[in-house]
């Protein structure tokens, strides 16, 4: 038992580490990759690892990969996060899109996407939840209809909603309804859409904590070429879970705040007594939770890691991350804030302590515990995958969709 | 990256498991719950020293496997899961490791040998009453070698026959061997709240006493025995925990009500995919202990307060949730949940209640911290 690298492993790390030296970049540019310098600087970046092959790494060679291993991916992660790179808005489409499309689109398709894609010059969104379905994916309703002139093509109309990065995106993947005489799992179709078609329109969400990184997406009368389907008709559930396995493979670190900023908050915020707050025995308890639940997400990551090393592929384990991860940031931001007694009422960055992150922690934590899968769906995954408990009883399944009793 | 155990401590693991699941079925924990005249199983105590499990992590020339504290890891989560009623930590994790880490090569040469042969059990007596022990409350003395004061309660000490005792000396902590067959000693058996583990007030005067580790490092050596113990009770726990969590997965399988099996309800399934995810954080902070244990790495005291905080919150979670997913069958004497309910609480207690180790945990922290600015 260490942390060592394999001797294969050290050796990759090596060469990335030259590689980084020589070509990342030596100062950040724009923190947010929709202002316009951000947006050219990750262009640009992506450019670059492309070009050397780190792009995607474990994607075959043909398509500009490596073909290298999981582990390797995490090393060239895990170097490339010291240096000041710019923000990734590639990585739904190469981490999910596009690998569905190297899966179902024909060849033509693939030669025309994949090299643009993983060079980061066009940019896909994944649209598949719904304002009626978000956990319920299969239980999507926006239509696709074959045009009535008998050219094959379809015409889409409907809403999604949630997507991420829909207003800078140039293409994307899009789950439709096409059958409504068959049950809900069984009558759906995957396309690939033209985020820039004049019947796409995308409006941004204003989220409870301010900001708008995700959107609504609007389709109004969107014509696709039967060429552009993925997968059979009515197929589309099957193509929407090879997407969704591609989503865990993502393992996730730390949001936020953590335990050291509220360690570093307390020493700094007077506290009952008039000493310091991190003297205080109820605060000194959450922060020893607090730093447990790190320790063992970061130790569960080194397991996943090693299983990873070995040539295995890790479950659905690393649901556990979030479960974890999202309720911590909530209870931490509204503990920190807590402890500032009256003045935690200040959510102005120029007054409330390190810039309001505590704030935002409190704010975002509720979207976190829903984002990829709200915490009753995960427990539901390790109670289903983990431990094979039974799925629910199910009142949807064998029934046409047009007589699924749908609410409001 | 290489954390995880080897295939040949996964092996040991799994001989393990099979010698106590045909040595050590739950019946032998009933056995000694339901005598309060056994202290232990002495049988299953013979066997387990057969196997050569008291001396795995003590060197081969005091008589061990002369393994290391990774295979002694994989044992802990062994006779954890199958609840074992002996007297295991207070020998191997306290006694052995408290003569490894600070005795002299007499001690060693003494005591390391009869430990890895079973032919003595051992205790540490730190407690003196209620509340966690310090410096400033700690009462019992040493004056010419000589033990006085009362120390309870003391896990075996009932059955043991030697114990390390803190105590003061000349005003200040140190730790010391007492032959508790010898003179000046009084033991009482207390009843206990899991009478699979045995415990007793130990009445010391003028016992003759034998000093382990420098004079007045009494409180810092403790404190690193327990470290150390704390990374092999946590895969005791992990054990444990694990096994609630399948008994709870187990019969909520089998168990119907509203005609179908209770796991299809989300109540059900939530609750225990709580207790995996526990169990997961106990496991990977355990994990990072035995590293740190088995390295001897500065890290220690901080892995050994996480692995014990993130392993007690476990066991406890899965024994008590596994009682209310089994309902009033749970409840009863006859059904093996309250065996590992009360294994729970003794094993939290044992070195130190979880609420000390937070406290420890964070005091390293800000140490950790002040250190780095």
């Amino acid at each position: 038992m260490d942390f060592n690298d394999s001797p294969e492993e050290a050796a990759y790390r090596q060469q990335v580490r030259e590689w980084l030296e020589a070509n990342a970049p030596k100062a950040r540019v724009g923190g947010d990759p929709e202002g316009g310098d951000g947006m050219a600087a990750s262009k640009a970046w992506q450019a670059k690892k492309a070009a050397a092959g780190y792009a995607c790494i474990t994607w075959p060679k043909e398509w500009g990969g490596q073909g290298g291993t999981p582990v390797q991916n995490v090393i060239f992660s895990q170097e490339e996060a010291k240096h000041p790179i710019p923000g990734n808005p590639f990585q739904i489409g190469l981490g999910m899109c596009v690998p569905t499309v190297m899966t179902f689109a024909d060849e033509e398709t693939k030669k025309r996407f994949v090299g643009p894609a993983l060079r980061g010059e066009e940019i896909w969104s994944q649209l598949f939840s719904e304002p009626s379905g978000g956990s319920d994916v299969a239980g999507a309703r926006t239509k696709a209809e074959r045009a009535p002139d008998g050219s094959g093509d379809w015409i889409i109309n409907g809403q999604k909603v949630w997507t991420t990065g829909a207003q800078f995106s140039d293409f994307g993947i899009v789950i439709t309804r096409t059958s409504l005489d068959k049950p809900k799992h069984k009558g759906l179709t995957m396309f690939w859409v033209d985020m820039k078609d004049p019947g796409v329109e995308v409006k941004p969400i204003h989220q409870m904590s301010g900001g708008s990184g995700f959107n609504e997406v609007f389709f109004t009368d969107v014509r696709v070429k039967d060429s552009q389907r993925l997968g059979a008709v009515d197929e589309g559930w099957k193509v929407s879970l090879v997407t969704l396995m591609n989503e865990r493979l993502a393992v996730g670190g730390q949001t936020g705040a953590g335990w050291q900023q509220f360690m570093e908050a307390a020493r700094n915020t007077p506290g009952l007594d008039g000493g310091s707050a991190l003297k205080d025995g109820a605060l000194r308890e959450k922060l020893a939770d607090w730093y447990v639940q790190a320790e063992g997400l970061k130790h569960t990551r080194n397991r996943t890691m090693t299983a990873l090393s070995r040539g295995q592929t890790p479950g659905p384990e690393s649901s556990i991350g979030k479960i974890i991860s999202a309720v911590q940031m909530q209870e931490l931001g509204n503990t920190a804030i807590e402890m500032l007694d009256q003045y935690g009422i200040i959510d102005d960055p120029e007054l409330a302590s390190l810039g309001g992150a505590f704030h935002f922690s409190l704010m975002f934590g509720p979207g976190l515990r829903i984002a990829g899968g709200t915490d009753e769906i995960l427990r539901n995954i390790i109670a289903e995958r983990v431990l094979g408990l039974p799925g629910d009883i199910r009142v949807d399944k064998d029934v046409p969709f047009k007589d699924m009793p749908t609410g409001r | 990256m290489n954390f995880d155990f080897s295939d040949d401590q996964k092996f040991l693991k799994g001989e393990a498991r099979k010698f106590l699941e045909a040595n050590c079925p739950t019946s032998r924990a009933r056995g000694v719950l339901e005598d309060a005249a056994q202290g232990y199983d002495q049988a299953l105590w013979k066997s387990v020293a057969g196997q050569g499990w008291l001396g795995a992590a003590i060197p081969e020339e005091f008589g061990g496997l002369g393994l290391g504290h990774l295979e002694l890891c994989v044992i802990a989560e062994e006779l954890g899961r199958a609840v074992a009623p002996i007297p295991f930590a207070s020998t191997v994790y306290f006694l052995a490791e408290a003569i490894m880490l600070a005795g002299d090569e007499a001690q060693k040469a003494d005591l390391l040998p009869k430990i890895a042969a079973g032919e003595i059990i051992g205790a540490i007596a730190t407690s003196e009453g209620p509340g966690a022990t310090t410096a400033a409350t700690l009462q019992s003395a040493v004056t010419d070698g000589k033990l006085t004061g009362v120390k309870i309660p003391v896990t075996d000490g009932d059955i043991a026959d030697v114990a390390l005792v803190l105590a003061k000396e000349g005003g200040k902590p140190g730790l010391f061997l007492v032959d508790l067959a010898g003179a000046g000693v009084t033991r009482e058996a207390v009843k206990t709240l899991d009478p699979t583990r045995d415990a007793a007030r130990l009445t010391f005067k003028d016992a003759p006493a034998h000093r382990v580790g420098k004079a007045g490092e009494g409180m810092e050596l403790v404190e690193q025995i327990f470290d150390r113990a704390a990374v092999l009770l946590s895969f005791e726990q992990c054990g444990g925990a694990d096994r609630c969590l399948e008994m709870a997965k187990e019969y909520a399988l089998e168990r119907y009500a509203f005609g179908r099996v209770i796991a299809s309800y989300q109540a059900i399934k939530h609750k225990l995919a709580d207790m995996y995810v526990k169990n997961e954080l106990a496991r990977s902070n355990a994990y990072y202990g035995a590293w740190a244990l088995n390295t001897n790495a500065p890290e220690l005291p901080v892995a050994a307060s996480a692995a014990r905080i993130a392993a007690s919150e476990a066991y406890w979670f899965a024994s008590k949730e596994n009682i209310q997913t089994h309902g009033g069958i749970g409840f009863t004497w006859e059904m093996d949940c309250h065996l590992f309910y009360r294994r729970s609480r003794q094993l939290s207690l044992v070195a130190g209640a979880p609420r000390v180790w937070k406290e420890r945990l964070v005091s390293h922290l800000e140490r950790r911290n002040a250190a780095a600015a």
